[in-house]
């Protein structure tokens, strides 16, 4: 085996990340890695790469162990890889970031013809010879500068193993054809590549073998052409739903009142892609798709934080058209939860009640009133903390959640944008979001929900779409999905 | 031709030529003598190499706003040295070693400590200044010039075959140096690959922490090498000289193109900025423009700078 991986663990403070994690990468063979998202692929990709170190388990590279301690350990052992967010230095030229770190030196100046030569040739293999080696990185399309990328890792000795993440996911039509082409060249001059990828039509084309990850513990492998498409997806999505919340126990069904948002054909750039949907009182719509699909930028969209292209978006009698601001949607009465809470949802090194109150305070700030506000919210949501005038940063990520949504429910919002709303809290936050998101529907808010793990939606949802590659599907009764059906549509499959 | 164009300097060059021959026309007598075109060589000296070492910190995405303080601090152990009887030789390496120390305390704190340059600058700006005082006794220190004068005097008649006075050679000889360090080693390339993308530096196996303490040695250098050019205009070590000139040299180097993000700058930008400031002063002189005059304008070159530069990467 080129490179074989055994039982590797990988937590997060609580968050687990890989449980038991085993591959096997045979010589020149193209290996997808499939999961979901979350399902653990990147963290496993950041250990191979040196990014991060394993918690346990033990990896070997052509026989020997392997643990490096730095992307440069790894490199050196001959693990390169290609990251899905391009990572070039934008302001120096292709030929400067193809030879970063390794340029060729002469009487201690750099040996700029050998230099050229040497990336001339790596670009030549990668199928980018039209690319002028003094070119700005930045300005280059971002098709080729995937291709700088790869051909970054071919500048040098050749690699024992290259890792593509998602190569694809930034490439049209016929410079995904050309990678593809360029990832059996390599595999036939040697290279071992793991392949990480969504697109399973794809993996179909140009992989070998197999890896499944799910919950972050490999849970099926095997030869490309054993299984169908359907089988893998069934291996893919068969992840334990946590019976974290029973829904509607209690009230039995909601009972959605009148269309409070009203999204028709809004497009972004480039996403989201006329976008159209409802959603009423007293209803939770959920949006499902891979990472990437766009949903974030849908909500970015309808909230003004983002350029709309075309399109328009109705809140109750108000329409909005052309340039919106989030200062409007809040007046209008529409929240957004943002799925980074530690850059944008949230002002961290300040305080609790600071963060409940921001987006809602009187022209003179009493501090009473404000610390009396925001302990009724702390109270409602559980928020476990002693003293609200403590810096949000000292919270867990659970309750820095709920600060964020304290904020939406003091600013009052009838309509709420929740993005990733649970993404990496712990399971009792969890529950205790998803009671407070069912009490709100009860109240009759309305009520959009991102996100990225399937069983949530299932159990939270009144309706659920799909969105794949900035394309909303229709929005169907959730009773008519099963995780196995939103998965085949996000992919695509 | 159009490499030409695009070279971010390009627009401060300009600028430096229209003042030029503006005033030239205007002040045909006085401001076209050979006299005057030297002592603005002369005046552009300090200010023209401690913009060197700051283009190299803001290529990096850094600041140092300590160079005014190390500019006195080394003019003062100049001073201090010859005073003790020491040599030119020994105050001139007395000054610049110090000067080194400074930056290269700066670089460590930046790189290791990982403080935000500004903020460890404003510190080492206070310390240094202080320091100067301290040893100065608060006063300023004479001493023996020991032929130093002669850096920066204007040439005398038996060596006028040397057409600018050694001092400015010495800065012209620096800034070329400097241009081949930045734009032809591996070193360049590295301090220009942290200021636009540190993460990706990191992952090619650049050695980010030496080479961001190397940078802010090299700049405290060049402020020592200031410091003694300054100790030559003056004759003695001022421990109240160069208040404010951080902001001058900040101002050079991003006239000539540099981004204060990180990632852009030219060694050739920072002097055709160096040099603009100083025509732009010499000439309000020249025409007869009160000192507040030149201040406006100097801020206003700044902000067209910057906004141009901004237009252009829309």
């Amino acid at each position: 085996m080129r490179l074989s991986i055994r039982g590797v663990r990988k937590a997060f403070e609580a968050t687990v990340a890989l449980s038991a994690v085993d591959l096997d990468l045979a010589p020149g063979e193209v290996h997808a890695v499939l999961g979901e998202n979350g399902a653990g692929k990147s963290t496993l990709m950041a250990i191979l790469a040196g990014a991060i170190a394993p918690d346990g388990g033990a990896i070997t590279l052509d026989g020997a162990p392997y643990a490096p301690k730095t992307p440069r350990q790894a490199q050196d052992a001959g693990v390169a890889i290609v990251h899905q967010e391009l990572s070039l230095c934008p302001h120096l030229t292709v030929e400067e970031n193809v030879l970063l770190g390794r340029e060729p030196t002469r009487f201690g100046l750099v040996d700029v013809a050998a230099g050229r030569a040497r990336v001339r040739a790596a670009l030549e293999r990668v199928g980018a010879a039209s690319v002028d080696p003094r070119t700005r990185a930045g300005e280059l399309p971002s098709a080729a500068q995937q291709l700088v990328e790869i051909a970054r890792t071919l500048a040098h000795e050749q690699p024992r193993v290259l890792i593509l993440d998602e190569p694809t996911s930034s490439l049209g039509g016929a410079d995904a054809e050309r990678l593809l082409s360029l990832v059996r060249e390599l595999r036939d001059r040697g290279v071992s590549i793991l392949y990480v990828s969504h697109f399973l039509e794809e993996i179909e084309r140009v992989c070998d073998r197999f890896t499944v990850l799910r919950d972050g513990a490999t849970v099926g492998a095997g030869r490309i052409g054993e299984v169908d498409v359907d089988g893998l997806v069934t291996m893919m999505a068969g992840r334990t739903v946590e019976r974290l919340f029973e829904r509607r126990l209690e009230g039995g069904r909601r009972a959605p009142g009148e269309t409070l948002l009203d999204v028709r054909a809004l497009s972004g750039a480039p996403r989201p892609d006329q976008a159209s949907f409802a959603v009423r009182r007293g209803e939770v719509l959920g949006v499902a798709g891979l990472v990437g699909a766009g949903r974030t930028e849908l909500l970015r969209a309808i909230f003004g934080l983002d350029r709309v292209v075309s399109g328009e978006v109705r809140v109750g009698a108000w329409m909005g058209r052309g340039p919106r601001s989030p200062a409007e949607s809040l007046r209008r009465d529409v929240g957004l939860l943002s799925e980074d809470r530690k850059r944008e949802g949230l002002a961290l090194g300040r305080s609790v009640s600071e963060n409940v109150t921001l987006s809602k305070l009187p022209a003179i700030v009493r501090r009473g009133d404000v610390t009396r506000a925001t302990r009724t919210w702390v109270e409602r949501l559980g928020i476990r903390v002693a003293d609200v005038d403590a810096p949000v940063s000292h919270l867990s990520g659970g309750n820095q959640q709920k600060v964020a949504l304290a904020r939406l429910l003091h600013h009052d919002v009838d309509v709420l944008l929740l993005d990733e709303p649970t993404r990496g809290i712990d399971v009792r936050s969890k529950a205790e979001i998803y009671a407070t998101i069912d009490g709100l529907a009860a109240a009759g808010k309305a009520i959009v929900v991102v996100s990225s793990w399937l069983p949530e939606l299932l159990g939270l949802c009144d309706r659920i779409a799909v969105m794949r590659r900035g394309r909303l599907g229709e929005a169907r009764p959730t009773e008519s999905w099963t995780e196995h059906d939103l998965l085949r549509e996000a992919l695509g499959a | 031709m159009k490499a030409l164009l695009r070279r971010r300097w390009i627009g401060a060059l300009l600028a430096l030529v229209v003042v030029f021959v503006v005033m030239l026309a205007l002040r045909p007598d006085s401001f076209a003598r050979t006299t005057t075109m030297v002592t603005m060589a002369r005046q552009t000296v300090i200010v023209g190499i401690a913009a060197v070492g700051m283009t190299l910190v803001i290529v990096l995405g850094g600041i140092d706003l300590s160079v005014g303080s190390t500019v006195a601090f080394s003019s003062v152990v100049a001073a201090k040295l010859l005073h003790g009887g020491h040599g030119a030789m020994a105050a001139v390496s007395g000054a610049i070693v110090t000067a080194a120390v400074i930056g290269l305390l700066n670089g460590a704190l930046v790189a290791h400590v990982r403080l935000l340059p500004f903020i460890v600058t404003l510190g080492t700006m206070s310390i240094v200044r202080g320091a100067a005082k301290g040893l100065a006794d608060e006063q300023k220190i004479d001493a023996p010039v020991r032929g130093l004068d002669a850096l920066l005097a204007p040439l005398p008649p038996e060596r006028a075959w040397m057409l600018l006075p050694p001092g400015v050679w010495i800065a012209l000889a620096v800034a070329a140096v400097a241009a081949v360090v930045l734009h032809g080693t591996r070193f360049g390339r590295h301090v220009f690959a942290i200021g636009s993308n540190e993460q990706t530096a990191r992952l090619c196996g650049v050695g980010v922490e030496r080479t961001k303490i190397a940078v802010y040695a090299i700049a405290g250098l060049l402020a020592g090498l200031a410091g003694v050019m300054a100790f030559s205009t003056l004759t003695v070590g001022d421990p109240t000289t160069a208040v404010g000139l951080e902001l001058d040299v900040i101002a050079a180097v991003v006239i000539g193109g540099a981004s204060l993000a990180g990632g852009e700058g030219s060694i050739v930008g920072a002097v055709i900025g160096a040099c603009l400031m100083t025509v732009v002063k010499t000439g309000a002189t020249h025409v007869g423009l009160p000192n507040w005059v030149q201040e406006i304008v100097t801020g206003g070159i700044i902000l067209v700078a910057a906004a141009l530069d901004r237009l252009r990467h829309r």
